[in-house]
């Protein structure tokens, strides 16, 4: 009998907005935060758009704090903050508290500003804090040192599937009884000319830089690629038993994960989904649920052509006849891709979802795909039904990774 | 000049590890009263290096235990 994991603390800053509670309420709104990048390096990229973080992290830390972080780590730290805090504070053994804080790409930025530095003023001028803030663990590190943790802190690195992947580590810390609270989530912030030009030499950017507002269109018949965006999502998570003796509020429960990989191709998605098939059964299977139960899925949904066709045939193979009764939603359509922060920021929007009983709508989709053959939620937020449910969120990774979630309602 | 140094000292510790800048006096130790790790030492050097237009070698470095001993390096070092 494994341990039961819920979920009692949430943070995040995005794009659309600077904490958990002002980003939901955008997202149900269908308010995408994505605009034009207001820099001059702009001027020769092929997408000149991105969901820059509502509110900058470092506004948000004491200057000492923000000088030794890298910015991704600033909007974990933020989102870290915000999700203990919003648990109690819970008191614990440190040698029972975990952090497990995803990247996809780390400190990179910083990598980059420090070797313009070195060029410029030679190598006595760089930080002592430069190793600590592009090693990809960083994040995790400083989670971890801010609440205390003892227990484990990792880092799991699969691209755009690491927030999630976090997550379902953090969950089988609990399970296998390492652990009894962690604080799980992944965190991004690369948008620099090298990571755009690099994402646009892929052709994996939209280019609709008249309307950036509208250029995030999963599903839509003229989306043309992913919107950059940045950000981090942190939820803290904790077995059952000490939520219960503690009295701590709970969002949800935590169901079940399933890990696959492709094993097609370095970038592309396998075209029948069939990596992402198995995770979404394997999730179900951990969660001891079948497709009748689920009742929404927050899709992994990017924009492009073809990643949104192979996610749709994944979820109608593993869901079958039972496709049809599931309300879908792209939240990418608002909050941009979040890279390795996408799969635990999209945990938090699963998990309030199942709370108030409300799935967001996917922005921009004004015509459907004719080869998406899923019932996506469009214009405004549809209810979903009382009673026990149960909710999927997917998350893809370059490198071919397969991340699947699901989430309860409490 | 001494005064200058002190109060240019104590605005880049406070910039560098949040340390009060009325905390930053001639008697204290980066160490064991403003709690000024390793490497946020390097920072407070390479931030006065450029400050002052001095050279502060990693062998001088261990010698300045007191803010007060920055003060005089820096005062009898500067250009």
């Amino acid at each position: 009998m494994t341990r039961q994991v819920v979920v009692t603390g949430l943070g995040m800053t995005t794009p659309v907005g600077g904490d958990a509670p002002s980003s939901w309420r955008a997202i149900l709104a269908g308010e995408p935060g994505i605009a034009r990048i207001d820099e001059p390096w702009t001027h020769d990229q092929p997408s000149k758009i991105a969901g820059i973080m509502a509110v900058d992290p470092a506004s948000c830390l004491a200057p000492h704090e923000a000088r030794r972080l890298d910015r991704s780590q600033q909007a974990a730290l933020v989102a870290a903050r915000e999700a203990w805090a919003d648990a109690g504070a819970p008191e614990i053994d440190p040698d029972r508290l975990g952090a497990v804080v995803a990247t996809g790409m780390g400190g990179l930025i910083s990598l980059i500003s420090s070797y313009d530095l070195l060029l410029e003023r030679g190598a006595s001028r760089i930080s002592p804090h430069m190793v600590t803030m592009i090693m990809p663990n960083g994040s995790a590190a400083h989670v971890g040192l801010e609440i205390g943790a003892r227990a484990g802190v990792h880092t799991p690195v699969s691209a755009c599937a690491s927030g999630a992947e976090a997550v379902s580590y953090a969950a089988r810390m609990i399970q296998e009884g390492r652990a009894d609270v962690v604080v799980a989530g992944g965190t991004e912030a690369v948008i620099h000319p090298i990571t755009m030009a690099g994402f646009a030499a892929m052709r994996a950017l939209s280019t609709r830089n008249d309307d950036p507002a509208a250029a995030s269109r999963p599903y839509d018949i003229d989306r043309d690629g992913f919107v950059m965006g940045e950000g981090a999502g942190i939820m803290v998570l904790e077995s059952a038993e000490f939520a219960a003796a503690r009295g701590a509020k709970i969002y949800g429960v935590y169901g079940g994960s399933g890990l696959t990989s492709d094993g097609h191709h370095i970038a592309q998605p396998d075209p029948e989904g069939r990596g992402a098939t198995r995770a979404i059964a394997g999730a179900l299977s951990d969660a001891g649920l079948s497709t009748g139960d689920i009742v929404h899925v927050n899709a992994h949904a990017t924009s492009t052509p073809q990643g949104d066709i192979a996610e749709s045939a994944a979820i109608v193979a593993a869901l079958g006849s039972h496709t049809g009764n599931v309300a879908v939603t792209g939240t990418k359509s608002m909050t941009g891709h979040l890279l390795g922060g996408a799969g635990a920021v999209e945990s938090i929007f699963t998990v309030l979802a199942l709370r108030d009983r409300l799935v967001p709508p996917t922005a921009n989709l004004h015509n459907l795909d004719p080869q998406i053959n899923l019932d996506i939620v469009a214009g405004a937020p549809r209810p979903l039904p009382a009673g026990d449910i149960a909710a999927l969120n997917n998350s893809f990774g370059f490198g071919g990774h397969d991340v699947a979630l699901v989430f309860r309602s409490a | 000049m001494s005064q200058q140094i002190l109060e240019g000292l104590a605005a880049i510790v406070n910039e560098v590890a949040g340390v009060p800048v009325a905390d930053v006096q001639l008697d204290k130790s980066f160490i064991d009263d403003l709690d000024i790790d390793s490497l946020s030492m390097v920072e407070v050097v390479i931030a006065a290096e450029d400050k002052w237009g001095v050279k502060i070698p990693d062998s001088e470095v261990k010698n300045l235990k007191t803010v007060g001993d920055a003060v005089t390096f820096i005062s009898a070092n500067s250009k």
